[in-house]
């Protein structure tokens, strides 16, 4: 097997390292604060913007792959750092195009599927 | 027992009584499986690194495979209980935010598909578009004329 050759372990547990982390992060908002997860979930990505805007999200990024681009610091990073490619070839037009472009393929993957699981899926009852 | 008199008295009777969350299993829980989530998009990242993707296109793919498999785990109802389990280890990650969208479109069915699934399913995952969005034109705007 080639392909598991070419796997770097050590990126691998950093990834793990840094993704489990993030998610803490998150965890402790939950338990401590009594925000909604959909707080918590506007909170990271808006902080994700901020940091991938900055350019900081990039080092960790670099560190530890998708245990930074998972998380939806992430999602927020790879919406900042879209907008910011583009407005490099296409000036303020980018502004507005790069961002969801760029994200694009997530949000566009969770709508289909969402629409699919709704057409296969029975709503269950709610025990009141 | 005294009666309960002023809102502050209501409150801490209220804390009393509710629930005390474990914080460390919590947040050990969270951690292992959100590891795991990330790891497991690391291992599609490789894999399509190696089948000669360039790096945009690969994590693009991450993406949208986490957001099918859980589409999928919610449509089965085993990521509800998943998510019991391990609160923000699912939430943070990228899961969290499809089951936004994809456990409201199952739920409301009954109301429609027009203002049941297509306006439910963004509950949720609208005002992070909203704020996700708006934050990342701002920068772009930024980026534009000071940098």
């Amino acid at each position: 097997m080639d392909y598991l050759q070419s796997i770097d372990w050590g990126l691998m547990l950093r990834c793990f390292i840094v993704g489990g982390l993030i998610c803490i992060i998150g965890q402790l908002l939950l338990d401590k604060t009594k925000l909604t997860s959909a707080r918590i979930l506007v909170i990271f990505v808006t902080t994700g913007v901020l940091l991938g805007g900055l350019g900081i999200y990039q080092y960790l990024i670099d560190f530890a792959g998708c245990g930074a681009t998972v998380p939806l610091f992430g999602f927020g990073a790879n919406l900042a750092k879209g907008a910011i490619e583009a407005v490099e070839t296409q000036g303020l037009l980018g502004a507005f195009i790069g961002g969801v472009k760029a994200a694009s393929g997530g949000i566009a993957a969770a709508i289909f599927f969402g629409y699919i699981a709704s057409l296969l899926a029975k709503p269950k009852i709610k025990k009141q | 027992m005294n009666p309960i008199e002023t809102p502050k008295e209501y409150n801490k009777y209220v804390e009393a009584k509710a629930p005390k969350s474990p914080i460390l299993k919590d947040c050990f829980n969270a951690f292992w499986v959100g590891g795991l989530i990330c790891s497991i998009g690391q291992f599609i990242l490789e894999f399509c690194l190696y089948k000669g993707l360039d790096q945009t296109s690969a994590s693009t793919i991450v993406s949208i495979c986490l957001v099918a498999i859980s589409a999928l785990l919610t449509a089965l109802n085993i990521f509800n209980k998943l998510g019991k389990f391990a609160g923000a280890g699912t939430l943070v990650p990228i899961t969290g935010f499809a089951n936004s969208i994809v456990s409201p479109a199952i739920e409301y069915k009954s109301e429609g598909y027009i203002m049941g699934v297509g306006a439910k399913m963004f509950t949720v995952a609208g005002p992070v578009l909203v704020f996700g969005i708006s934050a990342s034109v701002i920068v772009g705007i930024i980026a534009c004329f000071f940098v």
